[in-house]
């Protein structure tokens, strides 16, 4: 029995050539010191590919990628198809998971010198797969059709149509339309479901097919350099000196850190729940305020903290040239030094990608620039800001509340961040200038001279004048006598009056 | 190699001996290109007319639409209004109602705004209290008439054109706005 199995697989193997495959393949040599835990990355990125697939192909055997119906689909899936809500959760985890590790691998190849002579293309196919996950990220946000959807598709038009010329013809062409509808989504779902993934299955072939041939990138050493007369020879020496096939010796901490990827998805996912749907996509609930996904938060912060008459500009060459600069780094800098303590330069550049990054995205989590729509109805004052007022200043703070000041000005904590706190206003600008502020505005503060009556401003610039901390007094026009002498004065005056018999 | 030359150079021979000159091969490896060349233009122009039919920007997109009687709104307010969009799918859902601010200003004169910010055409919001506009995404900020009043937006609000007739105010629209095409 035994001798048949045996003799059915040899045949198999002889017909269909597994065994040279796997030689070619998972058995091939790699030098010892690329066993490392530094070189997971890729292989964990590809296990999030493949994790996608297979959940992604699950949820298309429910979603309907029609605008009319794909939030019900949704909808049913979290709530009555079995299992439903974690395949949706496990999707979109490992599509973080995968942008993530993505990086990871990304940052791990340029400070190892991975990039350089002979393995441009390696690096190329590889700043593609970059591009198109990222693609796959965008668009599969937009298959979650909810407003942020929807509005993340507006921001994109809006982009798009800033284009000169083509502008407007750009932007059909990515709806599918003269406004954001069914064919919109239909389009987009032919994107993130055959064109890109099928772009990312031939270039993770042509960039493993490049791995294969031209060898994994042998752990850098300080002051060992790459020179294209001398690198290959040295690489064959080096696998015949010191090398392992991959599998079984070098692939365990792959496997390891595999698994623990697809545990960490499975644990997000089921702690987590699956994002969304958020809101209908119905423009025309318009008290929304839409909210990329995580890995774009950083873009939201750019496009807002840009100064207003270079953006667009930078919105339609910055990406290019960013792309640009990745596609070109392994022709700046092809041979020489690997290793990241000899190249000063890439570590910091590297270093400050990463926190310029992070502070952005950090600032997109609270986005400090938009105005919170909602304040002048529900946030609150604290009382200390107003015990011990006037009727008149009083009535200011009620002014300040229901012309909306406070969805962007703060008031001890509470209000927008769009504009400068004022708990301390009356310790900057003396009365003129706040009446100055308020009634003709600058910069990024509207003019309220046409909305606001003029015993208006005047309660409001009352209450601005008590805004200053006990050890402070208020900022006073330094052409007119100090307001504390003449008080003195009037003080005096009065107590000697008093005094004076009448 | 040389196994090779000597195996093309055998079959060579067979062809030659069954009676295909080398003109002929070169003929038919040219009928072969040719044939496929017209196959591949008339398998690609229908294609890519098929795809980038959607760069057509000019067609029947816009039309009047009426928003509703006068009376619905009064002179100097901002009202939110609505109109189901010209060009649509049965499969839009929702997406085809398309919200727009109208202000009376007095009379039969109207001022009809597109809900998108002319930043990045988030939806605007409006404020009664202190007659602005205001959006959520970046915090710009438009007056009452749609002018520029603050933040990162390039230009006033976009306007849609408008008629009175039959009692009914009408507005243009069906398409979305942007910079280098406004409403």
């Amino acid at each position: 029995m035994i001798e048949r199995l045996r003799k059915i697989a040899l045949w198999i193997d002889d017909r269909v050539y597994i065994s040279k495959l796997f030689a070619a393949t998972a058995g091939h040599t790699v030098p010892r010191t690329s066993g490392s835990w530094f070189y997971v990355f890729g292989s964990a990125t590809l296990l999030c590919f493949m994790i996608q697939i297979v959940t992604g192909i699950c949820l298309a055997l429910v979603y309907v990628p029609s605008a009319s119906e794909a939030y019900s689909s949704l909808e049913y899936l979290n709530y009555q198809q079995q299992f439903g809500w974690f395949l949706r959760a496990m999707h979109n985890w490992g599509s973080d998971f995968m942008v993530a590790i993505m990086l990871l691998h990304l940052i791990q190849v340029f400070l190892f010198g991975a990039f350089k002579y002979p393995r441009e293309m390696t690096w190329i196919s590889g700043v593609v797969l970059l591009l198109c996950t990222l693609g796959m990220a965008f668009t599969g946000q937009v298959l979650r059709f909810d407003q942020d959807a929807y509005w993340g598709l507006g921001i994109g038009a809006a982009m798009a149509g800033r284009v000169p010329l083509m502008g407007p013809a750009i932007v059909h062409m990515m709806l599918g339309g003269p406004i954001i509808a069914g064919e919109t989504l239909s389009r987009f779902f032919t994107l993130h479901v055959f064109v890109i993934p099928g772009t990312i299955i031939a270039i993770v072939s042509l960039h493993l097919r490049l791995v294969l041939s031209k060898g994994i990138n042998d752990y850098p050493v300080p002051g060992k350099l790459v020179e294209k007369e001398t690198y290959l020879e040295e690489y064959e020496a080096e696998l015949k000196r010191d090398g392992v096939p991959f599998f079984p010796k070098a692939i365990s901490k792959d496997l390891v850190f595999c698994g623990l990827v697809l545990l960490g998805i499975v644990f997000c996912a089921a702690y987590f729940g699956p994002k969304g749907p958020s809101g209908i996509a119905n423009p025309t609930h318009i008290n929304t305020a839409p909210k990329p996904d995580f890995f774009f938060l950083w873009l939201y912060a750019v496009l807002s903290l840009m100064p207003d008459y270079l953006e667009t500009v930078l919105i339609l060459t910055v990406p290019f040239i960013v792309i640009g600069i990745l596609f070109a780094i392994p022709f700046i800098s092809n041979t020489g030094e690997k290793s990241p303590r000899r190249r000063p330069l890439a570590v910091l550049g590297v270093l400050f990608l990463l926190i310029a990054i992070g502070t952005f995205n950090y600032l997109g989590t609270f986005a400090p620039w938009s105005p919170k729509m909602e304040a002048w109805a529900s946030a609150s004052m604290p009382d200390n800001f107003l015990k011990g007022r006037s009727p008149l200043e009083r009535q200011g703070a009620l002014v300040f509340h229901s012309k909306q000041c406070i969805n962007c000005h703060s008031i001890g904590g509470a209000g927008g961040l769009r504009g400068p706190s004022l708990d301390r206003v009356a310790a900057r600008l003396t009365a003129d200038q706040l009446v100055r502020q308020v009634i003709q505005g600058s910069g990024n503060m509207p003019a309220y001279g046409k909305n606001l009556k003029p015993s208006e401003v005047a309660a409001v610039v009352a209450f601005m004048r008590t805004l200053h901390s006990p050890s402070e007094s208020p900022a006073r026009d330094s052409a007119q006598p100090a307001q504390p002498a003449a008080e003195k004065t009037q003080a005096k005056a009065l107590a000697q009056a008093e005094r004076t018999p009448q | 190699m040389a196994e090779r030359t000597l195996e093309i150079t055998t079959v060579e021979k067979v062809k030659t001996a069954k009676g295909m000159s080398p003109s002929r091969r070169s003929f038919l490896l040219k009928l072969g290109f040719f044939l496929n060349g017209i196959a591949a233009v008339s398998v690609s122009v229908p294609v890519l007319g098929y795809l980038l039919s959607s760069f057509r920007t000019t067609g029947p997109f816009k039309s009047w639409i009426a928003l509703g009687q006068l009376e619905s709104f009064p002179e100097n307010q901002t009202r939110l209004a609505k109109f189901r969009n010209p060009y649509t799918h049965t499969w839009d859902g929702p997406t085809a109602e398309i919200p727009c601010w109208v202000r009376r200003v007095e009379g039969d004169k109207f001022q009809i705004f597109a809900i998108n910010c002319t930043h990045l055409g988030c939806p605007v919001r409006w404020f009664q209290e202190s007659h602005l506009f205001m959006c959520p995404c970046h915090g710009g900020a438009f007056y009452e008439d749609g002018s520029h009043a603050s933040g990162p937006p390039p230009r006033g609000l976009y306007e849609y054109d408008y008629k009175v007739e039959d009692g009914q105010l009408w507005v243009y629209g069906g398409q979305l706005p942007t910079l280098n095409q406004p409403a």
